[in-house]
């Protein structure tokens, strides 16, 4: 597996570390109830197909970023910064 | 279709022409008092249990694919109850107490060999920790013993023990923990659960959950909707695709775990032994082949096919601790579908809606609890009341953060554990 690092060109998986789900971005507010924040830490929905998660280029430029990629085929659809969801 | 000495020797003079399938093949019918989802291992024994303990007769067993070709088919057999947080700790021994007994219970020879579990340990730190888990198995009522590098260098000549850079301090064995035939396992609950009027519909998938002003009133399936009482989930890895269809949001996320076994050889690993530096496991299978297995992959995943760098990765562990391995070759591998929680234990609950009940998030230790998963799932589904040894698997401990058992406290990150 290869993934399209914006900054760096495509590079081996083994150089990204794999946080999770690019739901990790929407963190939600301190006050807001434990409903929400379980949701946020625990819940997923985690469905077979294309999903959105969020890797470090840690073995590389340190960006972190928004993969695009199917969970069927391992197939990676896009890649682009973290940065541009409005972090 | 029952087993004796007599049966036995009877078809063995009969060129063995006499043996008729273990289990039926029947229709669905309309409804049923109790549907279990997945006919796997859980879902299996679940079955099992609620009609053996519980005299629960109405009952169906609804499988995608068909019996055993699962994860339950593709796993590295290990069994014990070696967990150190009180939840698992009781759970656990449970389940290795019914393993025990089951041969004897399903009347079906699963091959339960109780060789004994060595976790090797490499540092002072690490010696800490296994005195302390061993005190913790004790104290639950399960065997421990420490190790010496002396009783190891006996037991196990073959592991590296000269090497430098993870040296040897010693191993913590349970001699009652070992391994089990896996598809046998499927077979003999298939077999006992059929014997005992449980439904097995295999080539059955289910596409929808009815629910009604909260209540659950049956499936839909590829053959069919089935009314229903209550319906079970247990559905390992495609828990989330269940839930779905319920409404619900799980804390679970399904990822990839590859195992992998050589060709077969003579004897040469009496045990389960772990390597306490990196994740790597193994035993010979009774055919000779050497099976382990490692880490996830780390990235969610359906595939049920892994990637290389694992491979190298569980290679350069196994090669690190056993150099003879080094010369055996590698027949196969495979990757499963394991569902995993952000605090690495399972849920075994009701849900929100009524009749619909939860067994998942077994994470990539689900062979060893399918007898005690399975024995607490139809208590839950029967009485309504948790077992005892499955008090500390509600779903709630993670909106609460009251109760989580994280065995190796990496947080809630559910590829961590």
């Amino acid at each position: 597996m290869r993934i399209e690092c914006p900054l760096c060109g495509s590079r081996d998986r083994r150089e990204f570390y794999y946080q999770g789900h690019a739901t990790a971005l929407d963190r939600p507010k301190p006050e807001a109830t434990p409903e929400i924040w379980d949701n946020y830490l625990h819940n997923r929905e985690n469905l077979p197909g294309i999903t959105e998660d969020l890797w470090h280029h840690e073995h590389g430029c340190g960006a972190w970023l928004v993969v695009k990629r199917n969970t069927i085929s391992h197939e990676i659809l896009s890649v682009w910064l973290a940065k541009e969801n409005g972090l | 279709m029952r087993f004796s000495g007599l049966k036995i020797l009877t078809e063995g003079l009969k060129g063995n022409s006499g043996w008729g399938p273990h289990w039926r093949d029947p229709e669905p019918a309309q409804e049923y008092d109790i549907v279990i989802i997945g006919g796997g291992g859980h879902g299996l024994s679940t079955a099992y249990y609620l009609a053996k303990e519980h005299g629960l007769k109405n009952i169906a067993v609804l499988e995608k694919g068909h019996i055993g070709g699962g994860n339950i088919g593709r796993n590295t057999t290990i069994i014990r109850a070696d967990y150190f947080l009180p939840g698992n700790s009781e759970f656990y021994s449970h389940s290795l107490k019914l393993w025990e007994g089951l041969e004897a219970d399903l009347n079906y020879n699963v091959m339960h060999s109780q060789r004994g579990k060595i976790s090797l340990f490499h540092s002072d730190g690490q010696r800490d920790a296994m005195i302390r888990r061993g005190n913790s198995m004790r104290n639950q009522g399960d065997d421990a013993e420490l190790l010496s590098v002396k009783q190891l260098r006996k037991m196990l000549p073959y592991l590296d023990y000269e090497q430098g850079r993870f040296p040897i301090y010693g191993g913590l064995l349970q001699r009652r923990a070992g391994t089990a035939r896996h598809d046998a396992v499927a077979w003999g609950y298939a077999r006992g659960a059929d014997q005992r009027g449980v439904d097995l519909i295999q080539n059955c998938e289910v596409t929808g959950i009815e629910i009604s002003g909260g209540v659950v009133q049956g499936v839909q399936t590829s053959r069919g909707p089935i009314r229903a009482k209550k319906v079970g989930i247990v559905v390992a890895g495609r828990t989330s695709q269940l839930a779905a269809m319920a409404g619900m949001r799980l804390p679970i996320e399904s990822h990839v775990l590859q195992a992998f076994v050589t060709e077969g050889l003579k004897p040469c690993i009496d045990h389960v032994v772990s390597f306490g530096m990196g994740h790597f496991y193994i035993s010979q299978s009774d055919k000779g082949g050497l099976v382990f297995g490692g880490d996830l992959d780390m990235y969610a995943s359906y595939a049920a096919r892994g990637n290389l760098p694992m491979v190298e990765h569980v290679a350069e562990a196994g090669m690190t601790l056993m150099p003879m391995l080094g010369k055996a070759r590698m027949l196969r591998s495979w990757g499963g579908i394991m569902d995993m929680t952000p605090d690495g234990s399972p849920i075994i609950d009701k849900t929100h809606i009524e009749g619909l009940f939860l067994n998942a998030g077994w994470c990539y230790g689900g062979f060893k609890a399918v007898p005690a998963s399975g024995n607490c799932f139809a208590h839950l589904m029967a009485t309504g009341q948790p077992h005892v040894a499955a008090q500390g698997f509600p779903i709630d401990r993670f909106r609460t953060g009251y109760g989580l058992i994280d065995e190796e406290g990496t947080g809630s990150q559910h590829n961590l554990h």
